[in-house]
Formats: structure tokens, sequence, C-alpha cells
């Protein structure tokens, strides 16, 4: 397929200190012992998309991704990694890689997703309906959104406010509005033109955008140069392509060009794909772009296409401390076919070079890296421990994730924390949904709660 | 007991039968309480005007019949006893299926003001026994009723508060010119996909004339999937339950069907009340609101969309026509000359004559007419016993009964001729004229709702009267013709080609397409470029002007207030409470309270006459310490004193001379006074400190005070240690 993709890898994210750090940038983050990013990867080589550009916020961050890529996946795919000036926001950071972009189609995923939809189907979409933009929406989960915030699910009880307000005609292939909800503080407004050309418009709450779009490159590339002040793909050029889509201007130049320059062959080729693209889309009747374009003579339209993910699909970006616990549990959870791994008869992944000590118990949905040992008389539930760990005795892990050569001591007791690397809690630390940073050291005998450990 | 026990088992059951055997009851409104049809309304009522030859009631009437309505309560106002008279005549009164009962109300002006007449009945008579149809008598369809009143009850069994269901049906506008087909304003509503409750109901134009459809936040907070539509067109027939009536009894000043009722469910949300829409897709069902939809109604009738309401078929004892090839329906007594072309899709009626080389196309025409040679007529509305000359030429008009038209006259698109109009000789009446042997009331009441107020009684019976007055009269027809040309007027006259019988004129078309080009480009420039978040900017401009105005009507109120409490001297506790008044009601913080109430003694003491600085600030200082309890009563957090600094720099702003050289004198005034505290001044420094150098000025102008209220409060601070360290 001629996509090339662009993932969107991101730096240092302020949302998940102090998990992320100097020696671990976000897209490096352990899922179930993995880094995130591979599992971006994966689900991209699976669609056969292998043409793939990384782009990171800072040259360190870029060195430590490039650094990874190249270690883990250099013979199966062809990766090209980038760095880009930190906080120039998503549009920025593809304004500073747009000498890259060659292909016709770019399809632009976000680094942080742990997900099992084939972002293949979201290519697919958009060349059927030969689309300037084709986002993703999966559905809202339930337990409410994931930036619920870091310390625990606190805010897990209140409702969940709408994310998204999403707007599609009724056949739910275009996009007709797109809004953040939080944003939005007493009314949506809908623009009647659009709303006039489509009929109807289903306005969903219960959507969200899963940062996974493919763009056509010309338009992208368009705009990106005609609004320089645009900053976000999500905030800006979406909500502008989505609005702007019956008097279009992205195409206006670009396409006279190239059907000047290449004559009557490419002309052809054009009207084919049109006329394929509607076979293709089960579009006996027109749609509604067509029909406003052929009553306004002067206008240009583009689409804005969706792709919908089915329901049962899993899906979760890692963009806060709650995610990391969520999806560090689901991986190896209920969601296991994500990881990768094979599990043992008891639903857990126990390495055998890892040392268990007598009458230690490691219930199901639990990881045990490399190396890892554990002491006497410990349990461990619904947990990942990373490799290398030293674990003394009589040590309680439930609901956390314990990095890489973590040291905990005897009579520790662990409930919905993180340990990130290297950290070392003394004996007798009692933890409920805390964050300890690499390297911290956590006193002896101390007890604490919802608490975020972090040298300043 | 035994007995009466089981006698109360199956009472229950009874009951249950009683209630689904509940007659089927239905409200007519045999009035549009609009003046859309004016002149022609003026001297007949709209219910009894001809579509397709057949009083529109009559299709309303057999409609219901056929969908099983037993009892239909036919609520007239204006010419009523035209009315009357007419279903009195009609087999209607003696119908064996459907009882027809007429109730009289002259006071009613509104939808709204008869429903709470029949309230008013109802307590008397309860004639009304359960749920009922509402409908208006210019509904032309042939939609089953019974199983959407089922419905109906069944959702209302299930949910006390669901008290009406609405016909919808699919009709999208044109994309050219976003007109709909019946020419109504354009419809956007909103509507739950699987309950099908309607969530919101807006109509372009009476609304907001803005570009955007606007949702509550709520509702999308509710409700997790919403369906807006615009291709939907309200078919004014509601299935409605009993609470209907008494909600239009509570809230007196309801008078629109939709525009006040059922706005008023949705949006003020009374009692927790829904309304629920139904959508029927192979029914008919049309209502006649004016002239595009007469015409839309006329063709969609013969083209034989509302079977078996259509010519060929007696359904309410009119005389079924022939249908011949074309979609041409004839009497059979039709005199027709051999050379006369009659095109498809149209109506002759009974004893009509039709002359050598007519042309007619696309039209309707009546009983009794005789049409000389000659003439064209396409695409018009032609009632009954009217008279055409030779040579006339006819398009997109429609003449009522009793018309004169004289050789060679011409009407152009969208004429309406009134009853016993007489058009002079090789007149050409000009496009969308309307003309009536009435005057036009000159007297305009300005509510459209007062149609028959004038016209119920007086005119119907002055009529002949004043023909004969009027005919003598130098006519605005020619010579020898007769009517008054109507000037467009009720400020719709821009709207005129948007209900007429005409096609919309090219020119018309090429402007409103325009139009629509021009709002888009409109949306587009206010939408900015800005990289930040501009999705909704103009909602966020509306929420923050809003509260602007607000603060402007507060603060004036506040101010008289005060001033009132100065010259009455009223005690500060008085003042307080009124003020404590105002800030509920204009939803104010304390804040506010204190920055307006500072405001309005300065403004006092600046307005009250003074020569020289001096003397202003002896007013200011006077009236500060008489008030300052007042003031104190709002600043008693430091945020409201840095407000009332804000306020002070921002008067000084705008009368510099005055006040600006004053500002140190009264803000240490204040001070002194304890009306502000030290604190907030320097608060207020800190947070002037890093803006621009002319928000500054009156910052560098205390400067000394300021560094002295420092220096004060470090030495109180290091007092403070002092003492610490002693200890």
């Amino acid at each position: 397929m001629d996509f090339q993709v662009v993932i969107l890898a991101g730096g240092f994210s302020s949302y998940l200190v102090p998990l992320v750090s100097k020696e671990v940038p976000k897209a490096l983050l352990p899922v179930a012992n993995r880094p995130v990013l591979s599992y971006v990867l994966d689900l991209l080589e699976s669609s056969n998309l292998k043409d793939l550009i990384v782009v990171v916020e800072g040259e360190d961050a870029a060195l430590k991704v490039g650094g990874w890529i190249s270690s883990a996946c250099v013979d199966r795919l062809h990766v090209e990694v980038a760095a880009v000036a930190e906080n120039v926001g998503t549009a920025g950071a593809l304004r500073a890689i747009a000498h890259h972009l060659t292909a016709k189609d770019i399809l632009i995923v976000s680094g942080d997703i742990v997900s099992d939809i084939p972002p293949g189907a979201v290519a697919a979409t958009h060349r059927r309906h030969d689309a300037a933009v084709t986002v993703m929406l999966c559905a809202q989960p339930v337990s409410g959104p994931s930036e619920s915030g870091g310390s625990g699910g606190k805010d897990k009880t209140k409702k969940p406010a709408c994310d998204d307000i999403i707007g599609l005609d009724s056949l739910k292939q275009f996009l007709l509005y797109i809004a953040k909800g939080t944003e939005i503080k007493k009314d949506t407004r809908v623009k009647k033109s659009i709303l006039c050309a489509a009929g109807k418009m289903e306005i969903r709450s219960d959507l969200m955008d899963s940062h996974i779009y493919a763009f056509k490159r010309a338009v992208l590339q368009e705009v990106l140069d005609q609004k320089p002040a645009f900053r976000s793909l999500k905030q800006d050029v979406l909500p502008y392509l989505v609005r702007t889509q019956l008097r279009s201007d992205v195409f206006s130049d670009q396409s006279n060009v190239e059907e000047n320059g290449n004559g009557n062959g490419k002309n052809n080729m054009q009207n084919n794909e049109v006329v394929l693209s509607q076979i293709l889309s089960n579009a006996s009747m027109p749609s509604f772009h067509q029909v406003y374009e052929s009553g306004l003579g002067t206008r240009k339209t583009h689409k804005c296409c969706v792709y919908i993910a089915d329901e049962s699909k899993y899906f979760v970006r890692l963009n806060s401390i709650q995610a990391f616990m969520d999806v560090n549990r689901d991986v190896i959870g209920e969601s296991n076919h994500l990881s990768g791994y094979s599990f043992s008869a008891h639903h857990n992944i126990v390495h055998p070079s890892a040392e268990l000590g007598s009458k230690t118990t490691v219930g199901p949905h639990c990881m045990l890296g490399e190396g890892s040992q554990v002491g006497d008389k410990c349990s461990v539930k619904r947990s990942v421990i990373g490799r290398h760990c030293r674990i003394g005795s009589n040590v309680k892990i439930v609901n956390s994730v314990v990095m890489d050569h973590a040291t905990i001591g005897d009579g520790c007791s662990i409930q919905g924390s993180v340990i990130c690397s290297n950290a070392q809690l003394q004996e007798r630390v009692t933890l409920r949904d805390c964050q300890v940073e690499a390297g911290y050291v956590v006193c002896a005998g101390s007890e604490h709660k919802g608490e975020t450990f972090a040298r300043k | 007991m035994g007995a009466q026990k089981k006698g109360g088992g199956p009472r229950v059951s009874e009951d249950a039968v009683e209630q689904s055997r509940q007659r089927l009851q239905a409200i007519l409104l045999a009035d549009s309480f609009a003046t859309k049809f004016r002149p022609v309304t003026l001297e007949r009522p709209k219910v009894l005007l001809p579509i397709v030859n057949v009083p529109m009631i009559d299709y309303t009437l057999a409609w219901l019949e056929s969908a099983g309505i037993e009892e239909v309560f036919v609520f007239c106002c204006a010419h009523s006893m035209q009315v009357i008279e007419y279903l009195e005549k009609s087999e209607w009164y003696s119908h064996p299926n459907l009882l027809v009962r007429t109730i009289e109300s002259h006071k009613s002006i509104s939808a709204g003001d008869a429903l709470r007449y029949m309230y008013e009945q109802q307590t008397e008579t309860s004639q009304i026994q359960g749920d009922f149809v509402l409908v208006s008598g210019d509904t032309v369809s042939n939609m089953p009723l019974a199983d959407l009143i089922k419905e109906h009850r069944e959702r209302k069994k299930k949910d006390e508060k669901a008290i009406m269901t609405m016909v919808i049906k699919q009709s999208k506008s044109s994309p050219l010119t976003h007109q709909s087909r019946l020419g109504t304003d354009q419809l956007f509503i909103a509507v739950d996909p699987l309950t099908k409750q309607l969530l919101h109901y807006e109509e372009d134009k009476v609304d907001h004339p803005s570009g955007s459809v606007c949702l509550e936040k709520s509702l999308l907070d509710t409700n997790p999937s919403v369906l807006v539509c615009n291709d939907m067109q309200d078919c004014y027939i509601d299935i409605c339950s009993p609470e209907v009536l008494s909600l239009f009894e509570d809230n007196f000043d309801y008078q629109h069907l939709r525009r006040h009722f059922v706005k008023g469910v949705l949006v003020d949300d009374i009692m927790g009340y829904k309304i629920f829409t139904h959508e029927i897709h192979s029914s008919y069902a049309g209502r006649i609101d004016n002239f595009r939809s007469y015409d839309s109604v006329s063709k969609d009738i013969i083209q034989r969309w509302t079977y078996p309401y259509v010519p060929d078929i007696n359904f309410s004892g009119n005389r079924p026509l022939k249908l011949g090839r074309q979609g041409i329906y004839r009497a059979s007594d039709v005199v027709q000359s051999r050379s006369a072309d009659v095109g498809a899709s149209t109506v002759i009626g009974y004893g009509t004559k039709i002359g050598n080389g007519d042309k007619i196309s696309n039209s309707v025409i009546g009983n009794g007419c005789s049409i000389g040679s000659n003439v064209v007529i396409e695409g018009s509305y032609i009632w009954n016993n009217v008279t055409i000359e030779d040579g006339c030429e006819i398009r997109n008009a429609i003449v009522c009964d009793g018309v004169k038209i004289r050789a060679g006259a011409v009407l152009q698109p969208g004429v309406v001729l009134s009853f016993n109009v007489v058009v002079g000789r090789d007149f050409v009446v000009p496009a969308y004229s309307k003309v009536s042997l009435l005057q036009q009331p000159t007297t305009e009441d300005s509510d459209e709702e007062l149609e028959y107020a004038d016209s119920s009684s007086g005119t119907a019976d002055h009529l002949s009267g004043l023909n004969l007055q009027m005919e003598s009269k130098a006519s605005e027809l020619g010579p020898d013709g007769a009517g008054y040309i109507w000037e467009a007027c009720e400020g719709a006259h821009d709207e005129e080609w948007k209900h007429s019988v005409a096609p919309i004129p090219k020119d018309k078309l090429f402007e409103i397409t325009q139009a629509i080009d021009d709002d888009d480009t409109d949306d587009e420039s206010v939408v900015p470029t800005s990289g930040e978040l501009k999705s909704d900017a103009d909602s966020i401009n509306t929420d923050v002007n809003d509260p602007n105005d607000d603060y402007y009507y507060f603060e004036k109120e506040v101010e008289g207030t005060v001033l009132r409490a100065v010259e009455e001297n009223i005690k500060v506790d008085l003042v307080t409470l009124e003020i404590n008044g105002l800030r509920l009601s204009y939803n104010m913080e304390s804040a506010d309270c204190a920055g307006a109430t500072f405001y309005s003694m300065i403004k006092l003491a600046v307005d009250t006459p003074h020569n020289s600085a001096s003397e202003l600030y002896k007013n200011a200082a006077s009236i500060i310490t008489k008030w300052k309890e007042l003031l104190g009563f709002y600043v008693k957090k430091i945020d409201e004193q840095i407000e009332v600094i804000m306020k002070f720099e921002e008067m000084c702003q705008e009368s510099p001379k005055e006040l600006g050289p004053l500002f140190t004198q009264i803000l240490h005034l204040l001070y002194d006074k304890d009306v502000l505290q030290e604190d907030a001044i320097l608060r207020w420094s800190e947070e002037k400190a890093g803006a621009d150098e002319a928000d500054k000025v009156y910052l560098k102008q205390c400067d000394t005070f300021i560094q002295w209220l420092k220096e004060a409060s470090e030495e109180e601070d290091e007092d403070d240690e002092d003492e610490e360290e002693d200890d």
C-alpha cells in the first residue's frame, strides 16, 4: 500500500511524571515488559504497513528511541526516527518532517496506543472514499475517560464527561462535526450549511477520537502551510478540515497543476478512480458532497470520513498514569492476546529464569520477568514484575507494576502502585496508589497512600 | 366482604377493557390563527377554501373518519358561522361513524387560547375522555392513526411523562435553495435515535437566523447519541394526552403550538414532560400553511399521493371526476372545444366550458367556470364560477370564486385574486400582487394572531354592502375592473416569493444561492484562524458578552440604589438588603457588589458639583466616610478589596483629568478608613507589576504609598519574628 506511516511518539510527557524520565521517554514505557512503542509497531506490521517514520520530541529522547528501534526491529520494518523540537505540537511536528513525506496518503498514529484495531482498515476506508482525511473512532471506555487522573480511581465514580462530541452522517461514513467536549461550555453549535447538505447528523458523545488519522498528503501539507498557527492535529487541523468540507480551499491549486501537467491520461485515471470509489463505497446514490458540489458549481468539496472500530476491540492510549496501570493490567489479563506472550496454565507468565522462594504464590494475570528473584512467602496478584528485580520475603504485590531492576525489601506491601526501574523499597514499606520514580529509595517502615516519590 | 372483593377483581379488568375501548377523539382547529391566506380568508374561513375543488376540512374529516376516529370537536373561531353552516349542510353531521361537534369561540386568538377554551369546557362537560388527536383543519393526510394512538398509550402507560407524540415526515429541502417543499421555514429537530424522544425543535428564521444550530451541552451529557435532522417536515398532527390541555391552562402565555408549547416543554423542562416523534414513511401528511403548500399539496393530490382522497373517488359527498390519461381529471359534463389543448395533471370541474384554442396545463379549474378562447392557463388554481374572457394569460395564480377576468388581461406569476374581483380589459396584474374587493386594513394589528378579530363577524355581514361601494369607486385594476391591490405588508414582503404559488424566479434563485455562499463565508470569517481552540469561538464570545451586559445593568441598578440611599438617607442595613437582592437576581459575586457599590460612590462624588480637585477629594472623603460600612459589608475578603482597587483604577482611566491625580489620596483614605487592608493593596501592586507600562500609571503614582506600606509590614514582620525569637 502506498501509505507512509508517521508515528507521533512524543517525548517526556508531563502527564506521566514520574514514570517517564531522562532514561525512559514515553514511547519506551514498559507495558508487560515491552516498550509501548512495540505494540504500535506490531499493529502496523500486522496490517503490512512497513514504511514508518517515528517522530520524537527532543534529541535525547530520539536517540533513546532510535537505539531501541534499531535493536528491536530493524530487520522487519523500514523505520526512520526523526527528532523535532519539544512543545511544537502535533501539527508542528508534522511541519518539521514534511520533507520526509512523499507518499500519496499519510497515516498518522499516536505512539502511545495499545490496541488491536487494524490500522489497515482505516487506510482502506480512506482510499475507498477518496477522502481528504479519515479518522478512526472507537467506543468511549465505559469506566470513564482515560484521563481520569493519576491518583487512583477517584474520578471513576463520576459520570464520564463526554470527551469528544462527534457528528456523523446517517450512514456513519462521514465526519460532519467534531469538538472536544471539555472545550464546549454550554452549547454545541452545528453549522447549518453542513447539516442542510447532509440532511441528518447523528451527534455522538459515546465515541472517542483514537488519534489514528489517514490524510491525503497534499491536503495535509497545504493546510500546514496555509495555517502556520495550527499547532495540534486534533484541535486545529481536523476541525478545520471538517468545518470547511463543503467549501474546500485545500485542493484548489494542487490538483489543477497535476491535471495540467499530466494531461489526458491522468484525467482518465482520476475518473476511473472516482468511479471505482463509488462502486466500492456502495454509492448507489451520490454522497451529499457530490450533490452539493454539482449544485453550486463554484464549490469544491472534500470528504472527511470515519472508520468506527468494533466495540469489542481493545483500545487504550497510554496518556496518564491511570491508563498505564489499566494497560498493564489488561494486557496480561483480559486482553492478553495483545501481549504476544504465551500464558501458562495458571494464566500467568513466569520466565523460566525467575526464581521463586518457598510458599510464594504468583496468581493469574501476573508476569514475572527474566532473572527476577522473589523471596519466601510472597504473594503476587494481577501485577507485572520486570526483569532482574529482587524481591524479599513476605512481600505482597497486588495490582501493581514493578519495572526492571527494582529492589523490594522484606515485608513490603504494594497495592495499585508503580515502582520504576532501579527504585528501592526498604523493609516493611507499605504503598497504596503510589508512584516511585526510577532510582528513588523509600525508607524502611514507612506507610504511604496516593503519593508520588520523585527527586525534585 | 367476600362478594365485594370478588366484584372488585373483574372491575379492574373491565376498566382496562374500557380504556382500550375508549373513544378515539380528535380536536380539529378550524382556524389557522395566521394571516398567510389573506386576503382570501377575510371573506371565507381557510378550512372551507377548496383544494382540488373540495374544501380542505373535508379532507381532514374524511381522513379522521377512515383512521378510526369516532368523535371530532371542530373548533371554530373566524367565520364560525360559515363553518358551522357548511358542516350542517354537508353529510358530516349525520355521519354514522363519526360524531362531529362544533365548538365556537370568538375570543380565542391562537391555538393556545383554543385549547384553553377546550379545557374550560372540559371541566363542565368532560368531553375529552383520554388521549386525543390534535390537528388543524387544513391537513391533508391518509396516515393510519389507530396504531399510533396505541403506541402513544402504551408509552404513556410506561412513562407518565410522555404526553405527546408528534408526527414527522421526511422531506428534504432543496439543496440549492434550502427552501422546503411546503414553503415552511427550515426545521431543525433533534431526536434520540432509540426512543425517538424529541430533544430539540428549532425553526429557522423564527428562532435564530444564525448559521448554526445550538444544542445544549446537557443534552449530550444525558444522551450518548442525538440525531439532528434537517430533512424532516412537521406534519402538525399530534397525539396528545389530557395533560396537554392542562399545560396550556397553566401556562397562559402559550399561544403557538410549536413556538411556545413544544419549546416550552423542551426548554423549560416542565415537570419533566416529554414529547416523542413518530416518523411516517409510506403514508402522506401535509398541512396547507401558505400558498406554496397549497400548490404542493394540490399537486400531490393530483398525483394521487393522498389516495384514497383523490378527485376521482367520492370521499365526502364530492362528485367524483373521471380520470383520463396523463393525470387529467375531467367532469362528465365539461364542454370543451376541440381545438383546446388540455395538458397533463389538470383537473376540470362540473359545468365548466373551455373555449377554442385554450391551453391549460398543471392547473385546477373549478365548477361552473367559463373560459373564453385562446386563453393560456398554467400552474394555476381557478375556483368556482370564474369567468375568463378571450385571450387572457394566467400563470401560477390563484383565482377565487366569482372572479371576472376581462379579455386580454394577464396575471403574472404569484397573483392571488380574492372573491368577485374584476380584472379590467388588457390589464396586467403585477407578479405577487394580492387583490381583493376589501380594502387592506389600515389599522395594522401588530400581531398576526389577530386575523379574524376584525373579520369574524363584521366583514362577512357587511360584505355585500361593501361590494357595491367598491364597484362604484375607481378601480386599481383598469377602468372596468374592481378591487384593491394590497400592498405587500406585514414586514414579510421579502418572503413573498417564498410562500407564493409561483415557482421561485431565476434571479431569486441566483440570489439565494449567492446568499448561501455568503453565509458560508460569513461563518468562515467568524472562525478565527489562530492556533488556539477556536472551534466554538462564537459561543464563547456570546458567553463572554452576556455577563458583561448583565454586569452593566447590575451596576446601573446598584448606582440607582446607592444614589437613593444617599439622598433619602436610608439605613445601611436596608441598602445592603437591597443590593443583596440585586446580586441574587443578576447572579453576581460579592466582589461584583463591592466594585459596583464603590463605583456608585465615587461617581456620586464626581457628579456632585465641585470646583477644584481638593473639593472633589472632600466630596469623596465625606461619602466614603459616611458609607464605609456599606462598602465594608462587601469587602471582607482580599479578592473583593482588589476588585475595588481595580474598579477605581478603571474609573481613573476613564476620567483621568478629574480623578486621576487623586488616586493615591483616595487609596490612602480607603486604607485609613479600614475599607482596604494593606495585603490587598500590596497584592494589587504585585499583580500590576507585570502589566504594560500604560497600565502602570496609577501604580507609579502611589509608589511611595506602597513603599511605605511595605516597609511598615516588614517592620511588623520583623517585630513578630523578634518576639518569636524572644520567646
